[in-house]
């Protein structure tokens, strides 16, 4: 298979739990609130740390740049200006001396700028990103809560219909939806709509189809936390039902969704630029990373720039959620200190300076 | 348990019920598969037209399409029936012939790089969790994060331009610079000495081995120009095989085992000497011939091991098996090797071997052996591709799986009775990681058929993927839903396959029927 998908995180996270039982570290946390203490590990995770800069410091640069949402940018081209070609588009920029030039990224043939569009295609990706990660993540736990707390014949339609889903391989699935998606030939308010904001429509409909696996990882959590003695006390001391989920399941499950909502969010850059080289994602006129690695392949020869730098931002954007996602897992994960038991002497001494990069409970 | 078996058989069936009407649904109203002929301005466009709508049976809504094309599909199920009826393509080629060809052709795609994937990545996953927190951990790791994060028609790309265009023209001209040659070698070096850990000195003295065993070699293939007219013959099979042998027993029984340790040189020895045996009988080999031969070796090693016994007959019959079948892979790679000049200056090849696009050269002519090299070069680079992107999965999920058995009481009980380091992992620890591993590889066969299809779209494969993403284009239903079905059918089986197994390996969990 082509890419990871999140059925094996699911499976990873799943087998885990199972082997490890439900052993929490006995960390010297006195103290500090739920979300202090995972905060505190965040901070302390080199690689996540890293990866928040990374991503924080494309995702400025990609809005800000070339503009967004009808707010112009302070760079002076967009990704359809075409512009007399400088020292035949070779990139400008230099790292010795440290210099930007008329063209940092170079031009395209017709001499458009590469920066411009990859900032763009970056913009793209991003939003296609979160979205998904949005839509995904709330469609994932309503559906994986309900299911999970209620039981019974919601559980049984809900799961049903999660399995029709989950058995439909998610490229396959991205693909028709991708394709449904960039219809244009109705007159109705939702394809002028996507004539205009066509990356939009892309996300919320890969969103809808992304969320499955979630929903399934939330309902094992909901499965396991309802048998718990607190939500028998909040029952009895007559809590409703809403405020039993909200308040006393749902922040105990909080942990599982957002570190695999992050997993999804980095699968789902690769799947919209894999979309997108397809010719099923954005399209011409619009611009995507993936389509500017589609459109550029063949000059490799004659204009290698244009297409190492849209690859190196999909390679940076999705290395940093990855280590986004992996730093989160080990901050919510209470067995952490699990796995130091053959070099409990060696870490310990350097568990206050460096982070544990690497931890066992990551099952990418 | 069969209970539970047509238990889920008869879920499965209503799943895929519905799991098939929605994408019919969806896949229908994705597009206009009259489009093409509503822009052209051909005098005969609307008999065109019709024609098509006469072949797809545009007529009928899409919903009561569905029905009809199910009571097609619905014959597949009757057996020796003869009756399976996918419905046509646009073309009007029916699905089922289609779908044989793609089904090949992706399965020699992905079956080899899977299978290395697997093996590689839990060998790496193995290794980087016995030397948790370590610069060879942490490589990994970060190499697992980055091809994690690799898209792969991206690594197509440029594998393309250096692996294939680069070693190419490197053919033309076979000579390895000393400057290159050196370098390699130490770069070779420095993961050696990395991956060996221990003391700064037993470092040294393997990163240094390495390092000039790697550029002598070079150098010597740069002389003998090796890459133009490759070869082994039976002397480096012989120095390799005891290396195979010793290692293979290393790690099945331990050095120990004194019996063990024989049966695998006795097993190279007859490799050397059947070398010889069977050069004639190769020169008009046949796939079937090679895989009858596979099973005498294994068989062969099975004897030897079963003879010489020891302690431990089943180690001893273990470790001559494996080390035959690799003694019998490196005859054949030798075999392959004898061909590759003839191939190399075959007409159709004109000296660029390695292929980028595509699954065999057009019109080539030749025994068995051009025919797989010619299919081999054309797996290279895809192989290539595909292994880079899934290996990472398998050796984060193979590290965490053993760090976890590795912490576990019976462990520390196994090193506190005295076993050895290797049987401790090899035996106690290796093997219950293995567990949850076995259903995550259950997992990727089921979902091997229809997860290439960027690989082979970048590698122009025409498989599955092609058959989907093409009918899709086009608005397609029919090879759409002939590839769901496949995939979904496979995906499920072996969703099966991996709880039962999972059962099966591990008496702690039982299925309740």
């Amino acid at each position: 298979m082509s890419q990871p998908t999140q059925e094996e995180e699911i499976l990873a996270q799943q087998a885990l739990a199972e082997a490890a039982g439900a052993e929490a570290g006995s960390e010297a946390t006195g103290g500090l609130s739920q979300g202090q203490i995972v905060r505190k590990r965040f901070f302390g995770h080199t690689g996540a740390l890293i990866g928040l800069a990374v991503f924080a410091a494309i995702f400025l640069l990609a809005f800000t740049s070339v503009g967004a949402f009808g707010i112009p940018g302070w760079w002076k081209y967009n990704h359809t200006d075409v512009s007399p070609l400088v020292n035949d588009g070779v990139p400008t920029s230099s790292l010795w001396p440290l210099a930007w030039g008329e063209h940092p990224f170079g031009q395209d043939r017709i001499g458009r700028d590469l920066f411009a569009m990859t900032m763009r295609g970056a913009q793209q990706s991003i939003t296609v990103m979160v979205l998904i990660g949005a839509i995904a993540g709330a469609v994932g736990a309503i559906v994986g809560g309900l299911a999970g707390y209620f039981r019974g014949w919601v559980e049984a339609v809900l799961m049903r219909l999660t399995d029709v889903i989950i058995i439909i391989p998610v490229l396959l699935l991205a693909a028709v939806v991708g394709q449904i998606a960039n219809r244009r030939d109705e007159g109705s308010w939702i394809a002028s709509f996507a004539s205009n904001n066509g990356v939009v429509i892309l996300g919320v409909f890969l969103g809808f189809v992304l969320w499955v696996g979630l929903a399934r990882l939330v309902r094992g959590e909901f499965l396991t936390l309802r048998e718990r003695e607190f939500v028998d006390a909040a029952r009895i001391s007559g809590a409703s039902n809403a405020r039993i989920i909200f308040k006393h399941i749902l922040p105990n499950a909080v942990g599982v969704l957002i570190v695999n909502v992050t997993l999804t969010m980095s699968a789902a850059i690769l799947l919209e630029t894999a979309l997108s080289y397809l010719g099923l994602g954005v399209k011409a006129p619009d611009t995507s990373l993936g389509l500017l690695v589609a459109q550029n392949q063949e000059a490799f020869a004659t204009r290698p720039w244009l297409f190492w730098f849209p690859g190196l931002f999909i390679i940076l954007i999705c290395l940093s959620i990855n280590f986004i996602g992996d730093g989160l897992r080990d901050a919510f994960d209470p067995r952490q200190k699990k796995f130091k038991a053959k070099s409990a002497v060696e870490t310990s001494s350097h568990s206050s300076t460096t982070a544990p990069v690497a931890d066992a409970s990551k099952g990418s | 348990m069969l209970t539970y078996i047509v238990r889920r058989l008869v879920t499965a069936a209503f799943i895929l019920l519905g799991a098939s009407f929605l994408v019919y649904l969806l896949t229908a109203s994705s597009g206009d598969p009259l489009a093409e002929f509503r822009a052209s301005s051909a005098p005969n466009r609307q008999a065109l037209m019709d024609a098509r709508i006469d072949l797809l049976d545009l007529n009928t809504p899409p919903p009561l399409r569905y029905f009809k094309w199910l009571g097609g599909a619905a014959q597949c199920i009757v057996p020796f029936g003869n009756a399976c009826n996918l419905g046509k393509n646009i073309a009007g080629q029916p699905i089922t012939e289609a779908l044989g060809f793609a089904l090949v052709q992706t399965l020699t795609l992905v079956t080899g790089a899977t299978v290395l994937a697997i093996l590689i990545g839990i060998s790496l996953g193995i290794v980087t969790a016995l030397r948790q927190y370590s610069a060879l951990d942490y490589g990994v790791t970060f190499m697992a994060f980055l091809f994690f994060s690799l898209p792969i028609f991206w690594v197509a790309v440029l594998l393309k331009e250096f692996g294939a265009i680069g070693f190419n023209d490197f053919l033309r001209n076979p000579e390895i610079p000393p400057t290159v040659a050196l370098g390699i070698g130490a770069v070779l070096g420095v993961i050696a000495a990395v991956v060996v850990g221990g003391a700064a000195k037993r470092r040294l003295i393997v990163g240094g081995s390495v390092f000039a065993a790697v550029s002598l070699i070079l150098f010597y293939f740069s002389l003998t120009q090796w890459f133009r007219n490759p070869g082994l013959g039976p002397v480096v099979i012989a120095i390799i095989g005891v290396g195979i042998g010793v290692g293979v027993t290393v790690l099945v029984s331990g050095l120990k085992n004194r019996k063990a340790l024989q049966s695998s040189l006795i097993v190279v020895g007859i490799g050397v000497i059947a070398y010889f045996a069977v050069q004639p009988l190769l020169n008009d080999a046949t796939g079937l011939m090679i895989f009858l031969l596979a099973i005498a070796t294994i068989l062969v090693g099975l004897a030897v091991g079963y003879f010489m016994g020891g302690y431990d007959r089943g180690q001893s019959m273990r470790a001559a098996a494996i080390t035959a079948f690799l003694v019998g892979a490196l005859v054949v790679m030798d075999r392959f090797m004898q061909a590759w000049p003839s191939y190399f200056n075959n007409s159709r090849v004109r000296g660029r071997p390695i292929a980028t696009i595509g699954a065999g050269t057009p019109n080539i002519q030749g025994d068995f052996w051009i025919m797989s090299t010619d299919t081999l070069t054309h797996l290279v680079l895809p192989t290539i591709a595909l292994i880079l992107v899934s290996l990472a999965s398998y050796t984060r999920f193979t590290r965490s799986s053993m760090l976890e058995i590795m912490n576990m009481d019976y462990i520390r009980t196994a090193r506190a009775k005295g076993l050895s380091e290797r049987s401790v992992i090899m035996g106690h620890a290796f093997r219950n990681a293995l567990i949850p591993i076995a259903t995550i590889v259950a997992f990727d066969i089921g979902a091997l058929i229809g997860g290439a299809v960027i690989t082979e779209s970048v590698f122009s494969v025409r498989g599955m993927g092609f058959l989907f993403i093409d009918g899709l284009q086009r608005s397609d239903v029919n090879p759409v839903m002939g590839v769901f079905l496949c995939v979904a059918i496979t995906a499920m089986v072996f969703n099966l396959v991996a709880d039962l197994a999972y059962s099966a390996l591990d008496p702690r969990v039982r299925i309740k029927a």
